[in-house]
């Protein structure tokens, strides 16, 4: 017992020891996210693509000729162990931190950031009172806001699909719910159509065959999904399976080659909204090759925008020639820089300007955008 | 009415499925009065062995049927081996102490396993072959039963009557039986109970693994989590239906599965577990021992 | 000696086959390539191997220690000794206490930041002892109360701007009401269907919380929760972290010595009584319908205290911070500490959350330690870390 007790002090000596001062040749760049858990399908690949662009920059002799640390946080996507890891991150002294994951745990992180003075650049967090409320300016994103991706849906569903009856389902996670919410405001304020079903799913759920029977009873013209691709898998194939042959449109979570992989010969004909296409970008093209041969596996989830962030960071500091907030924050504001989504720069309220989303739909196996 | 008989296969099937995962907990709960939280993760190691399994085949170039067999096999056969390391490892050494401290190391082993198929797998989804055949005959029915569901209703019910045949009538029912009334007693009259206790683990896990890959090819999709969800369903069901009892554990599973949907096709989806939650608590309170349990009067 | 290695063979031999498929083989199906990953086996034969000799090792230890106490000759620790006997217990309590004191002033402010959720961890331990150490009533859904509280002070500073100060007694007591109409409809259930209908309960909140938007806004929850003011002064977040530190620190003492008054009481009496023999208990003339339900409401108070705080620590709440995996771990943090002991509890809820915060080092690893650690803590020391002392006189039927 006493062992215990012995353990726990050298633990909290060690620890305290550990706790660094402000160290002179290297910069530190927090990456937190979802590392473990349910959701640590969306959080790692960040750490993968900050891990190869730092490597890369490492290798050229440093980011403004020092070396560039990693210092992971895990928040699980939870609010409270993500305020924890955001101080955890101030009291590391790091300069700049990429994530978090979940807009819900970005939302409880960011107040600490903001009075630390530490830019935050999100790959995924999509929530637009992140950007719109005005309440962050050390937030910035690689990624469009729901309310810009629902409101492409609701024309592409308006002119070009034409649908009078809309059915909206969502995962009643923050992301999928907001996203379907959204969609519902934009199709009652335009009104030509009319939401004839709006409800949640319970996620992880082992069998949506009622909540199809549900859709198909209310007879919509489409059926418009928010939340991520394992749900919509499910949902997708159940309808097909049941004989009902409507179209399908969801969000960037769905717009993912898993959710190909996975919904297999049902994937077909789904539309998705996602980040413009890239897949011709070469910088894209070369950051997936990059992550191939370091981790021997295809990127997952945000892995773009990850690095996309990455890249307009360490950008920034370049240009900024220091790791000071305010110049740092400025330069991110100025200067365009070319990452694997495109070329961009953010705006005032810190979303990326060049970054934008068009409609894909599956068509044998891949992904294809629609112009409309 | 078409509409009541759509939702009526719909929770028939989702039922079954609930069903046959809570049949393993219903056993070794029977036997030892443990809830096995872990029990959802040996269903979900049975899914992982199986794509792993039916993957190699897939890429040997196996036909679609053997591949579904040697699949389930080899998912019964690591589920039953982890269900077994399981009960050596944390109940085990456990037993004759306060009735919560297997619990704590029930919680613990679920999010050991959880960890231990993340680091060594993937923390993705990843799809699940569609290892059951298509049904011709039922193709007319399909808007109301697809082939997958009819597979796992199927087979739900030739798992309870084996389960049932098994405990009535055999020796090693009846050593069951024994060890579940009074282990002290069973073990005077020759019941090798740590034996007893195995197999029932052996056997709630091989069940598991059946559902994992009977789950697995309806889901058509699998990750490191899908036993913790499933897990505290299948729990719910056992509870409703009267824990320890077999067929009250399939009656549960089909009760819940029943409100879910129509919850959901009469009402709302956002609710559904709500509505699984409201009923568990009303039954529970006009029958404290669920629907099949036998209220037993407390010994004093 | 040659016995064991013949067994610790078998057990390596046992994981190796065991950990095979999932540890060693990946299947790349788009690629159609299999993945062949040796080097794991290797790694797990030699570990279980190494591992077994300490696991009997361990066993073999408990078995004996089990015996010698058995024959009446067991010891206690050193530790139990100390912790019992006021003369060095009460010295060493002094120091804690002043380590605790000076924490803030001595770590950086992370480390002040996680153990405040630490601290909150030890009221809400204590909270649940009450319930499931004291009355013995295993409660799965005790997460409910905490976010009736955390939601109670958001919400009615959302609407009303109800400051910290007036929600911690309000949040508290709604939380006990909500314990209260929890209580009634469980009082005829005993055990593990008890278990199941908290667990139903916790979960029902969490999906209200989640689906009623008008209410509670939903999945996206709530932000810019202010923190606690001194007296109308707003402090800034490394000011406030340390008032708040020192606010749960008091909280805390508060919790621990009215749950220590409360064990000794007449009410603490019959709820170990009820925890017992429940009939024996109401032939004593106990009131068992008054007995339960105060424990649900004293139980349920806690929670919400912690829950209130909880909100104001981290300015955001949303229903995800209130799923059942969080009530297993406060209950895991009783049965850890011993049940119905104070000092276990507070013992276990700190290294219940600190140990994962601390193993951040071995990131990835970081859960399958933690789960690892829980199933070794239980069987090596099922009594719990320290266990309570009214043991002692407890009827064991195993011992006849």
């Amino acid at each position: 017992m006493k062992k215990i007790f012995v353990l726990i002090g050298a633990l909290f000596l060690v620890l305290s020891l550990l706790t660094p001062g402000s160290c002179g040749d290297v910069i530190k760049i927090g990456v937190a996210g979802s590392h473990s858990g349910d959701l640590a399908s969306y959080g790692l690949p960040t750490v993968n693509a900050v891990k190869l662009v730092a490597d890369n920059y490492n290798k050229k002799g440093g980011l403004l000729g020092k070396k560039v640390e990693i210092l992971t946080g895990d928040d699980q996507c939870k609010p409270e162990l993500a305020t924890n890891v955001a101080t955890k991150m101030v009291s590391d002294g790091v300069v700049a931190v990429i994530g978090h994951i979940c807009s819900g745990a970005t939302k409880a992180a960011l107040p600490i950031y903001k009075e630390a003075k530490i830019p935050v650049i999100s790959p995924s967090a999509t929530n637009p009172a992140l950007t719109q409320s005005g309440q962050y300016p050390n937030f910035f994103r690689t990624i469009a806001s729901d309310d810009a991706q629902a409101k492409l849906d609701v024309e592409f569903i308006l002119n070009v699909l034409k649908a009078k009856k809309v059915a909206i389902i969502h995962d009643k996670g923050d992301y999928g719910k907001g996203f379907a919410t959204y969609a519902k405001k934009f199709i009652k304020k335009d009104g030509r159509a009319k939401v004839v079903l709006f409800e949640g799913v319970t996620p992880g759920g082992v069998d949506y065959s009622a909540v199809v029977q549900k859709i198909k009873r209310k007879k919509p013209d489409v059926v418009v999904f928010g939340g991520y691709h394992p749900e919509a898998s499910k949902i997708v194939s159940t309808m097909r399976k049941k004989g009902l042959k409507i179209p399908f449109i969801s969000d960037d979570g769905v717009k993912d080659i898993t959710f190909i992989k996975v919904a297999g010969k049902y994937a077909e004909d789904v539309y998705a909204s996602g980040p413009k296409d890239i897949s011709k970008n070469p910088l894209h093209i070369k950051a997936v090759e990059e992550h191939k041969k370091v981790f021997g596996s295809d990127p997952g989830a945000f892995f773009d925008n990850a690095y996309s962030a990455a890249l307009a960071l360490f950008n920034a500091i370049e240009k900024a020639g220091s790791t000071d907030y305010d110049k740092v924050t400025k330069a991110l504001r100025t200067y365009y820089v070319d990452t694997p989504v495109g070329k961009i720069k953010f705006d005032k309220k810190g979303d990326a300007e060049g970054v934008g989303f068009s409609v894909y739909q599956v068509q044998n196996g891949k992904f294809v955008e629609i112009k409309f | 009415m078409d509409y009541f008989f759509e939702l009526f296969f719909s929770g028939l099937s989702k039922g079954s499925i609930y069903a046959l995962i809570a049949l393993g907990y219903t056993m070794v709960y029977g036997i030892i009065e443990l809830i096995n939280f872990a029990h959802g993760e040996i269903y979900m190691i049975g899914a992982f062995t199986a794509l792993i399994i039916s993957g190699i085949l897939t890429i040997l170039g196996f036909n679609k049927i053997s591949i579904l067999i040697l699949a389930t096999i080899g998912a019964v056969i690591y589920s039953s081996a982890y269900g077994f390391t399981v009960e050596k490892i944390a109940y085990k050494p456990l037993r004759g102490s306060s009735r919560l401290s297997p619990l704590i190391s029930a919680i613990g082993m679920s999010i050991f396993l959880q960890n231990y198929v993340l680091l060594a797998q993937t923390p993705n989804f990843v799809s699940f072959p569609e290892l059951i055949p298509e049904i011709k005959w039922l193709e007319p029915y399909s808007s109301f039963l697809g082939s997958t569901d009819f597979v796992i209703i199927v087979t739900t019910a030739i798992v309870l009557v084996l389960l049932t045949i098994l405990i009535k009538f055999t020796k090693i029912g009846k050593a069951m039986r024994a060890t579940a009334q009074n282990q002290v007693m069973a073990a005077l009259v020759g019941v090798n109970v740590d034996k007893i206790i195995s197999v029932t683990f052996i056997i709630g896990s091989g069940l598991a693994a059946i559902g994992g890959v009977l789950i697995g090819s309806h889901v058509g999709q699998i990750n490191f989590y899908i036993g913790f969800i499933a897990g505290i369903k299948a729990f719910t069901a056992a509870v409703l239906g009267g824990i320890g009892s077999i067929p009250g554990a399939v009656l549960g599973g089909l009760v819940l599965g029943w409100t879910e949907s129509f919850g959901t096709g009469y009402i709302s989806s956002d609710y559904e577990d709500v509505f699984a939650f409201c009923l568990l608590v009303l039954i529970l309170i006009f029958r404290p021992a669920g629907i099949l349990g036998e209220s037993t009067q407390q010994k004093v | 000696m040659f016995e064991e290695i013949k067994k610790s063979l078998k057990v390596s031999i046992w994981f190796m086959f065991l950990t095979f498929p999932i540890m060693v083989i990946k299947v790349n199906l788009t690629d159609k390539v299999i993945i062949w990953r040796w080097k794991n086996l290797i790694l797990v034969g030699i570990g279980s191997f190494f591992l077994s000799f300490i696991w009997r090792y361990l066993l073999e230890r408990k078995a004996k220690k089990a015996k010698k106490e058995e024959m009446g000759i067991g010891q206690t620790s050193i530790f139990l000794k100390i912790f019992n006997n006021p003369k060095y217990a009460k010295p060493l309590y002094i120091i804690f206490l002043l380590f605790i004191l000076a924490f803030p002033f001595i770590f950086s402010m992370y480390q002040t930041n996680i153990m405040i959720s630490a601290l909150i961890y030890v009221m809400l331990g204590l909270g649940l002892n009450i319930v499931v150490g004291l009355a013995g009533l295993l409660d799965l859904g005790y997460v409910a109360f905490y976010a009736v509280g955390a939601y109670s002070y958001a919400l009615l500073n959302y609407h009303f701007h109800i400051n910290f100060w007036l929600a911690l007694p309000i949040g508290g007591l709604l939380a006990a009401i909500f314990g209260i109409v929890l209580g009634f409809p469980v009082l005829r259930l005993r055990g593990d269907y008890l278990a199941i209908v908290t667990l139903g309960f916790g979960e029902i909140i969490r999906l209200i919380l989640e689906n009623w938007d008008e209410f509670s806004f939903g999945p996206s929850g709530i932000s810019n929760i202010p923190r606690p003011s001194l007296f109308g002064i707003n402090l800034g977040v490394k000011e406030s972290t340390i008032f708040i530190y020192y606010l749960i620190v008091f909280m805390s003492i508060i919790t621990i010595f009215v749950v220590n008054r409360l064990q000794n009481s007449r009410l603490g009496r019959a709820w170990i009584a009820l925890r017992e023999d429940e009939i024996a208990c109401q032939a004593m003339g106990i009131d068992k319908t008054k007995t339960k339900l105060t424990a649900f409401a004293l139980g349920a108070t806690w929670a919400g205290f912690g829950g209130v705080i909880f909100a104001a620590k981290t300015t955001f709440i949303n229903p995800a911070s209130f799923t059942f995996l969080e009530s297993a771990i406060i209950l895991s943090i009783v049965v850890l500490g011993g049940m119905g002991s104070i000092q276990g509890v507070i013992l276990a809820a700190l290294i219940m959350i600190l140990l994962p915060e601390y193993l951040r080092a071995f990131s990835d690893y970081r859960m399958l330690i933690f789960g690892a650690s829980m199933v070794l803590m239980m069987v090596f020391r099922p009594e719990g870390l320290i266990p309570s002392s009214r043991r002692k006189y407890e009827y064991d039927p195993t011992k006849r």
